[in-house]
């Protein structure tokens, strides 16, 4: 546990001495606070579940920014030798490098969010209800997200390569439900609605609380660390 | 069953090591065992397996074949507890720029459990001469600062084993020296393997020296013995004060000597049946005779030559 936390740590530090947290957080809250503006000027509507729901987007772009140093500069600069040669397991690699990437995003982009919510208390105190369902599903939403990010991050040595991986691995994900009515009502159409991003947090976003989406979530942050983990063990073979 | 490396079993211990990439094999069925408190030499021209070997007993990469031990551990059924026994200076020192010195070594050390990181920090930064330094961005050091600050990492968790590749590469003469002494001053408690292509290092540092080509082991010796046994025979130096032309005629008739190869003026080559020591009836000859003993020294080849003779001989059926 404690070696997990010192990979998670020196993350942490890496990012804020690099300009790459404060430009992503920066931009993200740019788009954010004009669609907060934007949203609640013509809406008049006192809750953040449509604001929410573009943010499915936004981050789509902002996640893979995050993660896509973690693992590539590690086997362009030779360092992943030191991990790989330390008496950690490669799933503690992966997992400290995610939780690094996962507290910035918590910190630097969700938490200066929460102003939002005072401004509407000010305006018109709104429903507290979706709120909270909202933020539970902001956090699950990134978590899934940089998940991808890791894993992305982790097929090349490449930053860039690594940012289009993941940013193409969430397009299709974003969009899989659309493929739906070529395979009429079968059980692949089934499994391609399941694995649709927007489905699953547009009901945590309106205040509905569902464990599928819960454990959707959380198996995609699973899945995508698992499958990181694997490639980085391959890396040992070559 | 492991940890019992004091008496007698060898701290580290390869069989049959071998090791493809795709169809190149770069390590054919190697073998060979470090005692407790020795420094063994890897010396190899590049490409030989000595990396190879070097990241196959440190967890990073397992062997297509073949065992190997440290401490006891099997190292790639028990890949975490060797690791933790090791201490390891890839060729390419892994450094972080953005990081410094200090808060490197904390991160090293906490990856690897140290308990008490701020001691050790302390302790490694004075062995290595790098205290002053501690606050330094890793990016702006010199390549001899780099390299110091690789060898602190790789000691700060205090390992049994130490294993460094090529660790005076590009240092300059007087840090090359220091680094040779701080890497013998560790022998005793640690054990080390150390791996390089500049000969005189291993003459220097190590106890016993390990010649790699191609990917096999093509001897394994003290660094004394290896160049006797390459000489095949022995030379003695001799120096007279009146030279005199019978001198090689007399001198050849001396049991054992071989051939007697005028050099200089004076001087003189003798070559001598392996093993004999003829040195004692010469030098009587030479007082006997009156011809004025200036010098008398037997001649060892240096290990520059062992390892060209080496190399080169096994270089020869391509």
């Amino acid at each position: 546990m404690r070696n997990i936390w010192a990979i998670t740590l020196r993350e942490l530090k890496a990012y804020f001495v690099s300009p790459i947290a404060y430009v992503v957080s920066a931009l993200f809250l740019v788009a954010m606070g004009y669609l907060f503006a934007l949203i609640l000027i013509n809406s008049r509507e006192a809750s953040l579940r449509y604001l929410f729901n573009n943010m499915i987007f936004v981050l789509l772009i902002v996640a893979p920014a995050l993660t896509m140093r973690l693992l590539a500069e590690e086997q362009r600069m030779g360092t992943i030798e030191l991990l790989l040669t330390s008496p950690v397991h490669d799933w503690q690699v992966v997992l400290g490098k995610f939780l690094g990437s996962f507290i910035l995003f918590v910190v630097m982009l969700l938490a200066p969010t929460l102003y939002y919510v005072l401004i509407l208390q000010v305006f018109g105190p709104p429903d507290y209800g979706p709120i909270l369902t909202g933020y539970l599903g902001f956090v699950l939403l990134g978590a899934a997200y940089l998940a991808v990010g890791v894993f992305g991050s982790s097929v090349t040595q490449n930053q860039i390569i690594a940012f289009f991986v993941s940013l193409v691995i969430l397009l299709l994900m974003w969009i899989a439900d659309a493929a739906m009515g070529v395979f009429g009502t079968s059980a692949l159409s089934d499994a391609l609605a399941y694995i649709a991003l927007p489905r699953h947090f547009s009901d945590l976003f309106r205040g509905v609380l569902d464990t599928t989406d819960i454990v959707y979530a959380l198996s995609i942050v699973a899945i995508f660390l698992f499958l990181a983990t694997q490639v980085l063990q391959t890396r040992r073979w070559r | 069953m492991p940890e019992e490396t004091t008496n007698g079993t060898p701290m580290i211990e390869v069989q049959d090591l071998a090791k493809w990439y795709g169809t190149t094999e770069a390590l054919r069925q190697v073998s060979f065992s470090v005692q407790k408190g020795e420094i063994l030499g890897f010396l190899g021209p590049n490409g030989a397996g000595k990396t190879t070997t070097m990241r196959i007993l440190t967890g990073y990469m397992p062997p297509s074949s073949g065992t190997a031990r440290v401490a006891g551990y099997d190292v790639f059924y028990d890949s975490i507890e060797v690791r933790k026994r090791i201490g390891y200076l890839p060729e390419t020192v892994p450094l972080y720029p953005e990081m410094t010195v200090w808060d490197y070594l904390d991160f090293c050390a906490r990856l690897r459990g140290v308990t008490e990181p701020d001691a050790a920090i302390e302790r490694v930064m004075e062995m290595t001469g790098i205290g002053e330094r501690a606050d330094w961005l890793i990016g702006k050091l010199s390549k001899g600062y780099r390299q110091r600050v690789g060898i602190a990492q790789a000691l700060v968790h205090n390992p049994e084993v130490l294993i460094l590749d090529e660790p005076t590469i590009g240092l300059d003469p007087k840090q090359i020296i220091e680094i040779r002494n701080l890497i013998k001053s560790l022998a005793g408690d640690h054990t080390i393997i150390l791996s390089t292509h500049i000969l005189p290092e291993v003459s220097q540092t190590c106890s016993r020296v390990l010649i790699i080509n191609d990917g096999t082991i093509v001897a394994e010796d003290t660094p004394e013995r290896l160049s006797a046994r390459v000489r095949g025979a022995e030379h003695i130096h001799l120096q007279v004060a009146h030279p005199a032309p019978e001198i090689p005629a007399e001198l050849e008739k001396v049991q054992g000597v071989l051939g007697v190869r005028v050099k200089t003026n004076g001087v003189y080559e003798i070559e001598t049946n392996l093993g004999t020591d003829r040195r004692a009836e010469i030098a009587a000859m030479v007082v006997q005779r009156g011809w004025g003993l200036l010098e008398l020294r037997p001649l060892s080849l240096s290990l520059e030559e062992v390892f060209l003779k080496l190399t080169t001989t096994e270089e020869m059926p391509q």
